[in-house]
């Protein structure tokens, strides 16, 4: 792969309900926060990706709703539907393919104004599965049940996710949950789906991330610090969720091997240094770490007790705390992106690891982790 | 110059038809895959990456792309969806070819389906448009359509019957194309009496509506000649999609459609483009576009577009054939169509076209039309482009 | 394999409802005319174009406009149609009556164009260029149905 590098990155504040705003007004402030960061005008832009979902915005072609918005007006512009990662990579084919030197990505999407488990009951196949009322969190309460089976993973471990990520978010001022809370609080809290309680789930959220990507040349161009994308990899897996081995992410797995190869990394846990996952759900940011091969498989929960996974640990894993502290879909993963690149840059304020050199950022489309997008990024060229 | 030059090596299609219950979706998605792997004599396996898109309200189905894995062959491959509208076949093909371009994927299998037949298709479309504003008085495209129509017509004089001469040649057109969904001839009366839908389109004016698929392969410089003796090339893609509301619009004049065409001929240093290009697949989703639109592609000066059309320039056997497979008038499965127009393109590069091949295609044009007055455009050669 | 019969499963009612933010631009615009029957649009600081429906961004020259300016309320048609195939309406799941005028208005003042119904009482008179006022309903709400629909004036 040739070079190229995240030059500017832009977040709005993850909020439950944006009552006030449109989705052209939220990507409206994260490109503007982005195009600062980057030190760039809208001039500089070279071509757009916008990345929506139709289901989420309640609308038929959702990318029209932000094109002015993204200043994608008399340049080339594109919409990739799925999470935020997977819109960034088609940002960075675009450059990669010398067709343009910059792209600017958004990803937006408002889960304050549809009814979550209406939209997601919508990706269940319309003539064996949809019917049973299955929704995003029953079909990852059952996925949850398998990983614990499979691996003896308590549903303690699982709740120290949620007390550490919500505990970073703290540190956070864009999150949207920040809490001081225990074990016994997230056990306590209401059980939603059987082993998912409240606080094991990630909430409702309404927000917009922008990122822009440059090539080699481009990317010193205009004074901001550059992050260098050192390997990029996404996989599928079957569809039906008893087409799969539910307690593994095997796509995650090949995914990840890509990536860490195309960046030359033979031994990930050594060699990250911060990772920023796609934990909807508690069980799952565990299940991420083992499936990328940045734990060994079923002991992500034991090390989370020894307190690997927190800001000061081994591998901090999600300090900016997270989705279960925020979750805008679609721009979830665009966000991990974003994070990563502020820790590699020691700009991620009171949550910066400090060192920090290398980090994964990851993505997921799809029911239960169906198909993931694993970036690897580099402070160094 | 792109990291690597990029070639269609093989497309397949359904037999687009107006309903299609023998199947469902995945199903119907396999058929065009199937086609097309057979047509580039190759196996899934060769397959390094799946590029997928519809517009999703059409079949109610959300993470298409996730869905779809069983007949798109994307198990345990990278699956990416792109979706734009009316825009989404040519799109994928767009991303197709940045996918291959980048370096990232050798052999890239791009798949553009839709089953019309399983919802209201007016109230699928109209609900792309904007909630508060749009939505009142808005009826899906042809409303859109009707507008740009009665804009062109009080400007340029234009008529009703000119439109309907379009009707006509792309509906013989058909007559060639197997895979087309409407292939009987018509004739101009037919047209100006078939019911008035929204003034002035009748219903002769406009596409029907079809369940079909569409899948083509793309590879690189180093494969596309091992796959194929004749790849079609890809010489240059754009696009243009402006919109925040419907009222913004420029109607009467295609502006998406003449900014694209402008970047892509300036690329590839078309100077004249009507001598320059050979045939055009156009996303034409009504007759009166056949008028005006090729005004915008500066095939025929503002104002002249009907005038070009009754000289028979765009027929079979004319100077530039317009839609020799009949184009979106005798076939519309929506999220296809601009992959369709895209394989049809590369067909006649190709010379696989058969009864609808226009002899001797140096350059061909496919284009896209969706969203809100929106354009892509793609550029296909015979020749490897030399930048 | 053929199967005897090819099923079909149906979908009704499962709609998904939302609830779309209007913005601050537009609940300025609806408050205005809900309560003084006025119109509004926005003006470009850089090109000074007029958009109605008024927005935050003006796309061709990516800067934020603020100046909210009053336009119409008459003006002129800047294109139509006339409605006459039926089909489902997706905000209410029912057939939408036609024939119905649909019209693009150029307000006086307004740079862009703002849709709405033009009452087709005449239709030999619905023109591009032709001037037009808007009907107000009675009862107004704060959306685009507190204009009935446009009417012709002489
Ligand atoms: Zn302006």
């Amino acid at each position: 792969m040739d070079r190229a590098a995240v030059i500017g990155v832009g977040i709005t504040k993850i909020e439950a309900n944006k009552v006030k705003e449109t989705f052209a007004d939220m990507v409206w402030e994260a490109v503007n926060k982005a195009l600062e960061d980057a030190k760039m005008t809208i001039d500089d832009i070279d071509n757009v990706v916008t990345t929506s979902n139709d289901f989420w915005d309640g609308r038929t072609i959702s990318c029209m709703a932000v094109g002015d918005a993204s200043g994608a007006r008399h340049k080339n512009v594109s919409c990739v539907e799925g999470d935020g990662t997977f819109g960034a990579f088609y940002g960075l084919s675009r450059v990669l393919s010398g067709s343009y030197g910059t792209t600017l990505v958004t990803a937006h999407s408002k889960g304050s104004e549809s009814v979550s488990s209406l939209i997601t009951n919508a990706a269940f196949d319309p003539i064996y599965d949809r019917s049973l009322g299955m929704d995003m969190i029953s079909a990852c309460a059952m996925q949850a049940r398998a990983y614990m089976h499979r691996t003896g993973t308590t549903p303690e471990q699982m709740a120290m996710v949620s007390v550490k990520n919500h505990g970073n978010a703290m540190l956070n001022p864009l999150s949207q949950l920040p809490m001081n809370i225990t074990v016994e609080d997230v056990l306590g809290s209401e059980m939603i789906s059987d082993p998912l309680h409240k606080l094991d789930c990630s909430p409702v959220s309404d927000g917009c991330c922008a990122v822009i990507i440059a090539n080699e040349k481009r990317a010193s161009q205009y004074g901001s610090l550059p992050v260098w994308i050192k390997g990029v990899s996404f996989c599928s897996d079957s569809y039906f969720l008893g087409d799969r081995e539910l307690s593994k992410a095997k796509s995650l797995t090949q995914a990840a091997k890509k990536a860490f190869s195309m960046a030359q990394i033979s031994d990930p846990l050594s060699e990250i240094d911060v990772a920023e996952v796609y934990d909807a759900f508690t069980y799952q940011e565990l299940m991420w770490l083992e499936a990328m091969g940045l734990c060994q498989d079923g002991k992500a929960g034991i090390n989370l007790e020894k307190g690997y996974y927190g800001i000061k640990g081994k591998l901090p894993v999600n300090p900016s705390g997270g989705l279960l502290s925020g979750h805008p879909v679609i721009a979830g993963g665009l966000i991990r992106i974003a994070e990563i690149v502020k820790q590699l840059r020691g700009e991620a304020g009171a949550y910066q690891i400090a060192g920090a050199k290398k980090g994964v950022a990851h993505g997921v489309n799809g029911l239960c982790g169906q198909s993931h997008c694993v970036w690897i990024l580099d402070q160094e060229k | 110059m792109p990291k690597k030059r990029v070639a269609i090596v093989g497309t397949g299609q359904t037999y687009h038809k107006s309903h299609r219950p023998d199947v469902n979706g995945q199903e119907l998605i396999n058929e065009a895959v199937k086609r097309a792997l057979q047509d580039a004599d190759l196996t899934i396996k060769d397959i390094d990456a799946v590029v997928i898109g519809n517009m999703d309200h059409f079949e109610g189905i959300n993470y298409v792309d996730c869905w779809s894995v069983d007949g798109s062959g994307g198990i345990m491959k990278p699956v990416i969806k792109l979706t734009t509208g009316g825009t989404t076949g040519s799109t994928l093909a767009i991303g197709g070819y940045q996918l291959v371009a980048s370096g990232f994927f050798e052999k890239v299998l791009i798949i553009g389906w839709e089953k019309n037949s399983e919802s209201d298709t007016t109230g699928a479309i109209t609900t792309a448009f904007d909630p508060v504003w749009d939505r009142l008085v808005f009826a899906g495209a042809i409303s859109g359509l009707a507008a740009e129509a009665q804009a062109y017509m009080a400007k340029y004089g234009a008529t009703e019957k000119d439109a309907a001469r379009v009707s006509v040649r792309d509906r013989k057109h058909a007559c060639n194309n197997p895979h087309a969904q409407l292939r009987r001839e018509i004739t101009i009366e037919d047209v100006l009496a078939s019911p008035m839908l929204a003034d002035p389109i009748h219903l002769l004016d406009v596409c029907p509506r079809t369940d079909g698929a569409c899948a083509v392969i793309m590879a690189n410089e180093d494969c596309a000649g091992k796959i194929t003796a004749v790849p079609d090339w890809i010489w240059a893609t754009a696009n243009r999609h402006k919109y925040t509301y419907l009222g913004d619009v420029n109607w009467g004049e295609l502006d998406s459609l003449a900014g694209a065409s402008r970047e892509i001929y300036a690329k590839a240093g078309i100077r004249e483009p009507k001598k320059e290009i050979d045939v055009i697949e156009l996303y034409q989703p009504y007759s009166f576009a056949g008028i005006i639109w090729i005004e915008d592609l500066g095939i025929a000066e503002r104002g002249k577009g009907a005038e070009y059309i009754w000289s028979g320039a765009t027929d079979m056997g004319g100077e530039l054939p317009i839609n020799p497979s009949g184009g979106v008038i005798a076939c519309n499965p929506i999220g296809a169509t601009g992959l369709i127009r895209c394989a049809e393109a590369a067909l006649q590069v190709m010379g696989k076209a058969e009864a609808r091949q226009v002899p001797d295609v140096n350059f061909a044009i496919s284009t896209g039309f969706g969203g809100c007055m929106w354009s892509d455009m793609l550029l296909h050669g015979k020749r490897k482009p030399d930048f | 394999m053929t199967a005897k019969e090819n099923l079909v499963i149906e979908s009704k009612g499962s709609g998904q409802p939302f609830n779309y933010a209007v913005g601050m631009y537009g609940s300025k615009f609806f408050k205005e005319l809900r309560e003084n029957r006025k119109l509004l649009g926005t003006k470009c600081p850089k090109c000074g174009k007029v958009y109605v429906p008024p927005r935050r961004v003006c796309g061709e020259c990516f800067v934020e406009m603020t100046e909210f300016v009053e336009v119409g309320p008459k003006g002129i048609i800047g294109t139509f149609t006339i409605l006459r195939y039926a089909f489902i309406d997706p905000e209410t799941g029912e057939q939408k009556p036609v024939p119905y005028g649909y019209g693009f208005i150029r307000f006086d003042g307004a740079d862009t164009l703002f849709q709405h119904y033009i009452s087709i009482e005449d239709e030999s008179k619905i023109k591009i260029g032709a001037r037009v006022e808007p009907v107000f309903s009675e009862e107004r709400k704060g959306n685009v149905k507190d204009i009935l629909c446009f009417k012709i004036i002489e």
